[in-house]
């Protein structure tokens, strides 16, 4: 064996969180009410990780990370909890101290890379404006520069495709150019929404192995909003999956797919195929609908379409909401014994 | 581009002709004698017969259309009223001059008044327009949707009028609108056109703030704004440089629409604030039967739109890389 020791520094290790999102609430005032999209959120992710967000659309993935860059509408959306990013407090933040951070510091990656993409600018423009704004680079430098990050996210003959504009790429090439922008002041987190969603899935393993490479070379941390439990298997170190707009559970990706603890992960984890599982095994979607965030349920928010409500006794779940515990290391928020959960798992994959 | 334009350049040029040959066999489909009128009132039928000739009334009508198509070419002699150089649109036997002079003469007036206006409310509607997206829903939007309403319900006759009547003549703040030329008196080229312009202005501006205000909703909530603002690009970047440009190409259509129409004479505005300019002069051809003008001035209407339509083409090329032409 060769004289590296990973353990001090290697992915996983918790005590140097470097963004802590605290208690956070997210909600927009409707014409019919509050939706309340997230409801007392809180993670942590590490310096050089890759934490994945698991959750059906309207979980409150997408919100909570427009809230870490106050992208959101301050108009219609109020927010509360506490969001620190390395020494600063994001929530309250000022305008400028934001926009000195955005793109700058913390990137974001956007799920369909042809819409998110100026139709009227080159991609060297749209990339080399954030390093020009954030770097104060001349616009000579700041076109080098755009070459050579669409060199570095593979793009080839980079030096002429910088002057193309982003309908004459293809989607992943689309989305190579996105994440040369995202990248191109070498932030120190990556936001990625969805970011392979809208490809197809050879291109798909493309762009997270291109992630990952570039998470190696530069130490770069990344949250990886998916709904995609194969993209969070291959990319992420942790995860966090999350309902309603609360996490249900989090771990390690290890923990979490390998020995999953709380219902709406199993529901997750049966929904999708697997190789090797027999074919005329029907795949087991979660039952009923996501709630309406307008008037969510009761105690757990999950507790209308869980199968387990029994095993735990008579009205708790439809009363108390349950927090997810332990404080630290693998957590669920679900009332179910550990015993419990480790039984009806076992039960659930010998169905399989 | 080269390409798209030479092939749109000889497409508007083959409409202006079918243009110029519709009002021709029109103009001589309806009642009225023009060489009576070039006769005078009492008119033996001698003279009549040579103001005829003189005219080429007295030739089949294909083979006027089509001295008169060459004269815009080569120039034409008249039988006792004189040559004509080219580009010869035709004799006007009413002013007893050729159509081209008067036209030269009388276009600076309708152009200035074009431009004039079109600088105004292009200006004052994408601004509110702007204003009012950004502002949506608070007081400062509705008061641009409220005056944009109002702006769009009335009609040149009618403000017009007013402001004639209670500006100039009522309380006398401003002068009677006259045209001096721009060459001669920049001052006064501004000062006497000022109204007309405004009163203009007023009405064209609450298109363009509508326009404008639906159009930079919609572009202020995509992707690539939002894109733009998790760049750190500060508000005024993401409105100016990315919102604004998803927003000119419906306004450059509109803009060219108007622009042409106004070039083409604004008859009603002209004759409001007694302008000399080519809506008053297409007017008074038609109630003169005055052929050849009548030709010029629809000619030109024509041309207006015509060439702003090629160019608003070829502007929405620039605006839009997608529409880009190879």
């Amino acid at each position: 064996m060769t004289a590296v020791t990973l353990t001090e520094t290697g992915p996983g290790r918790r005590g140097d969180s470097f963004l802590s999102v605290q208690d956070l609430h997210v909600s927009f005032s409707t014409e019919d009410g509050t939706v309340k999209a997230v409801d007392g959120l809180s993670f942590e992710v590490e310096k050089g990780t890759t934490l994945g967000i698991v959750g059906e659309s309207g979980s409150g993935k997408s919100v909570t990370n427009l809230a870490i860059l106050g992208l959101h509408n301050t108009e219609h959306a109020e927010i509360g909890g506490e969001i620190w990013f390395e020494d600063q407090e994001l929530v309250g933040a000022s305008r400028t101290t934001l926009e000195r951070l955005r793109g700058n510091q913390i990137a974001m990656i956007f799920q369909d890379p042809l819409t998110a993409l100026s139709p009227f600018h080159t991609v060297g423009r749209q990339i080399g404006e954030v390093y020009r704004k954030h770097k104060g680079a001349s616009k000579r430098e700041a076109r080098d520069r755009a070459i050579e990050m669409l060199d570095r996210v593979g793009i080839p003959n980079a030096r002429v495709r910088v002057d193309d504009y982003p309908h004459h790429f293809s989607g992943g090439m689309r989305q190579r150019v996105m994440i040369a922008m995202a990248l191109v002041c070498d932030p120190s987190l990556v936001i990625a929404d969805e970011p392979t969603t809208a490809l197809d899935v050879t291109v798909q393993a493309q762009i997270l192995d291109l992630l990952k490479d570039l998470q190696d070379q530069m130490g770069t941390s990344i949250i990886l909003i998916t709904h995609d439990l194969g993209v969070v298997a291959q990319a992420a170190h942790n995860v966090l999956v999350m309902y309603a707009g609360r996490a249900v559970e989090r771990g390690t990706v290890r923990e979490v797919l390998g020995a999953p603890r709380h219902p709406y992960t199993w529901g997750l984890l049966s929904s999708a195929p697997r190789l090797g599982s027999s074919v005329d095994v029907p795949l087991k979607p979660v039952r009923g609908t996501p709630p309406s965030l307008l008037n969510p349920p009761s105690g757990c928010r999950f507790h209308p379409r869980c199968d387990y409500l029994k095993q735990v006794g008579p009205d708790l779940c439809s009363t108390e909401q349950p927090e997810l515990s332990p404080e630290t290391g693998h957590a669920d928020a679900c009332y179910l014994t550990l015993k419990q959960k480790q039984e009806i798992y076992t039960e659930l994959m010998e169905g399989r | 581009m080269l390409r798209f334009l030479t092939r749109r350049s000889l497409g508007a040029a083959f409409i202006l002709l079918i243009v110029a040959a519709v009002t021709f066999f029109l103009f001589f489909a309806v009642p009225g004698d023009p060489a009576r009128l070039a006769c005078g009132k009492v008119c033996p039928p001698e003279t009549l017969a040579q103001a005829r000739h003189n005219l080429g009334l007295d030739q089949p009508i294909f083979v006027q259309f089509v001295e008169w198509f060459f004269g815009i070419f080569a120039g034409r002699e008249y039988e006792g009223l004189g040559h004509c150089p080219a580009p010869c649109l035709g004799y006007s036997f009413v002013n007893r001059e050729p159509v081209f002079s008067t036209i030269v003469d009388r276009l600076p007036v309708t152009i200035s008044l074009t431009i004039g206006s079109a600088i105004i409310f292009l200006i004052f509607g994408v601004g509110t327009g702007i204003i009012a997206a950004l502002k949506q829903g608070k007081p400062l939007d509705k008061i641009a949707s409220i005056s944009s309403l109002i702006g769009a319900s009335v009609q040149i006759y009618f403000i017009g009028t007013l402001a004639m009547y209670f500006l100039v003549f009522q309380w006398q703040v401003i002068e009677r609108p006259r045209y001096v030329p721009i060459t001669e008196d920049p001052i006064g080229w501004a000062y006497g056109l000022m109204l007309p312009w405004v009163v203009l202005a007023i009405i064209f501006t609450a298109n363009y703030t509508r326009m404008t205000r639906s159009t930079m909703v919609e572009q202020l909530g995509e992707d690539y704004v939002r894109t733009a603002r998790a760049k750190g690009m500060s508000a005024r970047t993401v409105v100016l440089r990315f919102a604004l440009r998803g927003t000119l190409t419906p306004i450059a259509t509109i803009f060219g629409i108007d622009l042409a129409g106004l070039i083409g004479g604004a008859i009603i505005t002209e004759t409001t604030f007694s302008l000399q300019g080519i809506g008053r002069l297409s007017i008074q051809s038609v109630n003169n039967s005055d052929l050849p003008m009548l030709m010029a001035t629809v000619l030109l209407a024509a041309a207006a739109i015509v060439v702003l339509n090629v160019i608003v083409d070829a502007l929405y090329a620039v605006i839009d890389p997608r529409v880009r032409l190879s």
